[in-house]
Formats: structure tokens, C-alpha cells, sequence
């Protein structure tokens, strides 16, 4: 039970940090990427504190021995970059340039209570979806074939 | 136009970090947006507990801002709906083969100085750009 509300409560400080931060207005984000327009800099200031703070937090939270709740840390523990990371990346930004929500932006924006986020919401979920259906069928396809 | 806000850009940020440490030390786990959702989808995966807890508190902040500061937050989307759907669904299809978008790669995955974060963050930082470019002052649109 403590972990479902301490996980709540992190979920609350995130989506403020987000809402705060501007992360959550399509307009902003999109602004942010309009470097020879209407180019609005304040995103890279997010950039800037959610890196500080997470920095130096990890060395401290990573030389504990485990987590507060859990046996051990969950960390990826691939090395390689692939095409996979490169191109799924590649595609990621592709659509956070049409839309301007990514998905930290837009869950928090569900909050708001706007259809545009619902809409770009509902999308990306079976965005994710379909992919993870497409990665699957290929991981079952026998590799001679 | 939008108004440049370095402040309060910076707090807000500071605040998705200590989200980040914070689910690191509790809980052990990347706060990565898009590995918390990929596993409420079915098959949803055993514990599936705290990332809903996650998410509502993510849902829940910005009312809870507006209600204890008075000030409603900023949101304003130029985009037309069609596009918001293609645009979700390029998102969704290219965080899941990226494994990972800008709260996981960006944030939590370029503090640990994960070389496969900072060339995914570089990456989709730049098609971004480049895709706003295009949208704006190639094709003229939103």
C-alpha cells in the first residue's frame, strides 16, 4: 500500500513540475523548436533543472545498496545504440514537432481537461499498441523463413 | 508567440527531478513516461499498481496547482485534430522502439550518462526541429 501512495504522491510532484514548467502547452513546446520563428528558449531552463536535480540525486540514491521498496534497482542495462533506439528516437521526434505533446507533457495535460490532449493521448496508447504488437509478431516469426 | 519563462521553466524542472530521484530511491524504476504507460497496456504487467498511482498523480497536479495558486496553467494547441492523431500515433510507435522519450532518455537516462540516452535525446531533439521547420516555414501550416 505504501508503495501505490508514495508512487501517487511522486506522480503529483511530477505533473506539477511539468505544468509548472510549461512542458504541458503544445504552443510552448512547440515554440521551443522553432528556432528560426517564434523561438521560446524557457524549455531548455526545464532541461536545465530536471538534469541538476536528477544528477546529483541519482549519486546519492544509486550507491544505496536497493531502494526503499524493492529488492533491487530496475536500471536498462543495454549498452548498444541501435537502430531500434535511433530510429524509434528519430520517429518520437517526428511526431513530438507535429503534435507538441511528448508523453510526459501530455498525460499531465489530461488534467487540464482538454480534448486535444485526450485525442493525442488515445493515439499514442495505441500508437504504443500497435508497435509493441508489431515487435511481437516479428519476435514469433521463425528467422529462416 | 509565448511568453519566455525561465523561472518558473527551471522550478518545474527541478520538480520533475526530484520526481525522478525520488521514484528512483522509493520504488528503484527510471521515471520514464513512456515505460510507465507501456506496461498499464494489455498485457498489462504485474505491477501495474504503482504506475497507475503514477499517473494519477500526474493527472491530478495541474488541478491541484490551479486550486491551491488561483492561477489557471497555460495551455494553448495550434494543432488540428488530424494531426494530433497522427502525431500520437508516431509518437506511441517511435518512444516504444526508441524505448523511451524525454522524461526517460532525456531526464533520467542523460543524468546516469547513459550513451544510448544521449544519442536518443539528440536524435529526436533534432528531428523535432527539423519537423517544425518543415511544418512552419516550408509548408506554412500551424
Amino acid at each position: 500500500m505504501r508503495r501505490i501512495l508514495m508512487a501517487g504522491l511522486i506522480g503529483l510532484v511530477f505533473g506539477t513540475g511539468i505544468a509548472v514548467s510549461g512542458m504541458a502547452n503544445p504552443a510552448k513546446v512547440l515554440n521551443f523548436f522553432d528556432l528560426f520563428g517564434t523561438w521560446d528558449p524557457s524549455l531548455a531552463f526545464v532541461m536545465g533543472g530536471a538534469l541538476l536535480v536528477t544528477a546529483i540525486g541519482y549519486r546519492f540514491v544509486l550507491k544505496r545498496p536497493a531502494p526503499m521498496f524493492e529488492a533491487r534497482f530496475h536500471l536498462p542495462g543495454s549498452r548498444r545504440i541501435d537502430m531500434p533506439l535511433i530510429g524509434g528516437s528519430a520517429v518520437f521526434g517526428i511526431g513530438w514537432g507535429i503534435a507538441g505533446f511528448c508523453p510526459g507533457g501530455a498525460i499531465p495535460a489530461l488534467g487540464l481537461g482538454e480534448a486535444s490532449a485526450f485525442i493525442f493521448v488515445g493515439a499514442m496508447m495505441a500508437g504504443i499498441f500497435a508497435a509493441r504488437a508489431l515487435r511481437t509478431a516479428m519476435a514469433a516469426r521463425p528467422q529462416n523463413a | 508567440m509565448t511568453a519566455f519563462t525561465p523561472l518558473a521553466s527551471f522550478v518545474g524542472g527541478t520538480m520533475i527531478g526530484l520526481a525522478a530521484v525520488l521514484l528512483m530511491a522509493f520504488h528503484g524504476r527510471i521515471a520514464g513516461m513512456t515505460g510507465i504507460i507501456t506496461g498499464l497496456l494489455p498485457p498489462v504487467s504485474a505491477d501495474w499498481g504503482w504506475r497507475a498511482a503514477f499517473l494519477a498523480g500526474a493527472v491530478a497536479a495541474p488541478l491541484a496547482v490551479t486550486l491551491l495558486t488561483g492561477t489557471p496553467i497555460g495551455f494553448e494547441s495550434p494543432v488540428p485534430t488530424p494531426w494530433l492523431i497522427v502525431g500520437g500515433l508516431i509518437v506511441g510507435v517511435g518512444v516504444y522502439f526508441g524505448s523511451g522519450c524525454t522524461s526517460g532518455h532525456g531526464v533520467c537516462g542523460i543524468a546516469r550518462l547513459s550513451p544510448r540516452s544521449i544519442a536518443a535525446t539528440l536524435t529526436f531533439m533534432a528531428t523535432a526541429i527539423a519537423t517544425v521547420f518543415v511544418i512552419r516555414h516550408v509548408l506554412g501550416g500551424f
